[in-house]
């Protein structure tokens, strides 16, 4: 199995973190311009407001696109899923290994190395 | 101010070199500034303005500097990954326009092959001190930049350069129902140029099915849809056109300059298109002409669907029409109608310092001083396009656009 790098969890991220390692999806929305961003950061990059808050996202998301990478049991799949809130984000399709592009698919969580659970993506 | 006419590129250098065992960085950045010097007929003391990214050690423009014991009055180490000398052209042709420099260096170079072979011997030689098995050294990049807030969103998903390459050709086969076979018709086209290139590092013609029964990378690239690692460099010598007329060569005029960023737009992810949408126009507009004047092309080839991306982006093609335009060797030079890469490219030839830009610009000043090899020389060729993406199409890149004139 590929050990999962321990993400780095800065002041402006630590609750997305949080939420995760207790299993909870976290997304960021503007209360300015109403916009959902990712990866999560203070201020919005769509119009520089500070007023951003967490929202718990649904979990479920459609994938965009796909590649798995290595072979056996060494082989992973990155991905690009489309959360129901907006935003695409990258991370990886679990348990799985027949995948296509708009399959809907719903987070789930895999222990880091030595850090929070990370979230990924399992088909519904 | 427009830059067209405001520079040309006088000299121009490739490192025949692809694997440096014996040679540094350092060195090899030394050796192509010599040689890009004698090409344009113009000594150390001519350069006032050097230009260099982050495959320069040290202090990059500083440290450089003080191997070369240059003087300079304008230096720029603009930073973007492969792409760099390419947009590098457009600064120096800018820092000419303003007085700020006459004769522009820009230099590439590195040996990212000797360094693995060098910590694979490391690793073997430490495992057999413990009697264990040898490790299998890590990719020789530098650590992740702590600093780089995105880097906890991806680095958990282990994305590789081809990992986040092939999402993006997988979507195009989406959207553009584009094919495995028309991707490699990139490489076939590649092939057939490399093989009579002395330095390339891949010289022998393959076919469509030799790319497809190469071992799959990542899905639904193989492994002869990826460029080389090779080690080496390149150099340019950019100056004013009254100077570049002095030295009694063939006179490469820049024409039109486009740079252009795209990142992941706060999760708006759209891998239909490149930088290179936004960096083309301007380079075009500039130069007052369209892409059916460009009569060869240099075109970032990182992977396979890097090509067909710009294809598409700089206007070559309608978008989504890449595959149907790369097919039945239409890239191939004397037969296609856009001879590409005409050295072999990344794809076959180099790729040296995990860079493909400055061999970008090389071949395309080559090709228009009548000097590339004459199985692969386009016949009188005039206009001539290098374009470069450098970063990850899938997440962040810049884009450089260039065109020039031969006069």
């Amino acid at each position: 199995m590929r050990k999962i790098a321990k993400p780095l969890v800065l002041p402006d991220t630590a609750a997305y973190w949080q939420a995760a390692d207790s299993g909870r999806l976290l997304v960021k929305r503007c209360t300015r311009c109403g916009e959902h961003h990712h990866y999560p950061r203070d201020i919005c990059p769509f119009c520089l407001s500070e007023h951003t808050e967490w929202c718990e996202a649904a979990g479920t998301a459609t994938v965009y696109s796909y590649s798995t990478m290595g072979q056996g049991e060494a082989a992973y799949t990155l991905a690009y899923v489309t959360l129901d809130e907006g935003p695409t984000m990258l991370t990886n399709l679990v348990d799985g290994s027949h995948w296509c592009i708009g399959q809907r698919v719903r987070v789930v969580f895999a222990p880091s190395d030595g850090g929070p659970a990370v979230p990924m993506f399992t088909a519904i | 101010m427009t830059l067209n006419g405001s520079a040309a590129i006088a000299g121009v250098y490739e490192h025949p070199t692809r694997k440096a065992d014996q040679l540094s960085v350092l060195r090899l950045h030394a050796d192509v500034a010599c040689g890009a010097l004698a090409d344009a007929g113009l000594s150390k003391d001519d350069i006032d303005g050097y230009f260099c990214a982050g495959d320069a050690p040290g202090l990059g423009t500083a440290t450089v500097a003080e191997y070369l014991g240059l003087r300079l009055r304008h230096v720029d180490s603009t930073e973007c990954g492969g792409s760099a000398p390419i947009l590098h052209v457009a600064h120096a042709a800018a820092a000419i326009a303003a007085g700020r420099c006459n004769v522009a260096l820009i230099t590439l170079a590195g040996r990212p092959r000797a360094a693995m072979a060098e910590a694979q011997a490391r690793a073997q030689a430490a495992a057999a001190g413990a009697g264990g098995k040898p490790a299998r050294p890590a990719l020789a990049l530098k650590a992740p930049d702590p600093d780089a807030p995105e880097l906890a969103f991806e680095l958990p998903y282990g994305p590789a350069t081809q990992n986040l390459y092939a999402m993006v050709a997988r979507r195009h086969m989406h959207e553009f129902g584009t094919t495995s076979e028309q991707l490699a018709w990139i490489k076939v086209a590649a092939s057939h140029h490399a093989q009579h290139n002395p330095n390339a590092m891949l010289r022998q013609l393959v076919t469509v099915d030799d790319v497809l029964a190469s071992p799959m990378v990542s899905d639904p690239l193989h492994k002869l849809d990826c460029c080389v690692m090779s080690d080496g460099g390149g150099a340019l010598i950019v100056t004013r056109p009254e100077i570049a007329k002095s030295l009694g060569r063939p006179l490469v005029m820049v024409r039109g300059t486009g740079e252009a960023l795209k990142h992941a737009m706060g999760g708006h992810i759209d891998l239909s298109y490149s930088a290179a949408a936004w960096s083309g126009p301007r380079a075009f507009a500039e130069a007052g002409i369209t892409p059916a004047q460009i009569q060869y092309a240099s075109l970032y080839d990182s992977f396979t669907i890097t090509v067909l991306m710009q294809l598409e982006d700089l206007g070559f093609c309608a978008k989504g029409e890449g595959g149907r335009f790369v097919a039945d060797g239409n890239l191939i030079s004397g037969v296609g109608r856009l001879p590409f890469n005409t050295d072999g490219g990344g794809l076959c030839n180099n790729h040296p310092a995990n860079r493909g830009g400055v061999t970008k610009v090389i071949e395309a000043v080559r090709q228009l001083r009548g000097q590339a090899h004459p199985a692969v020389q386009v016949k009188d060729c005039r206009w001539a396009l290098a374009s470069g993406i450098g970063g990850a199409l899938a997440s962040r890149h810049t884009a450089a656009t260039l065109i020039l004139e031969r006069l």
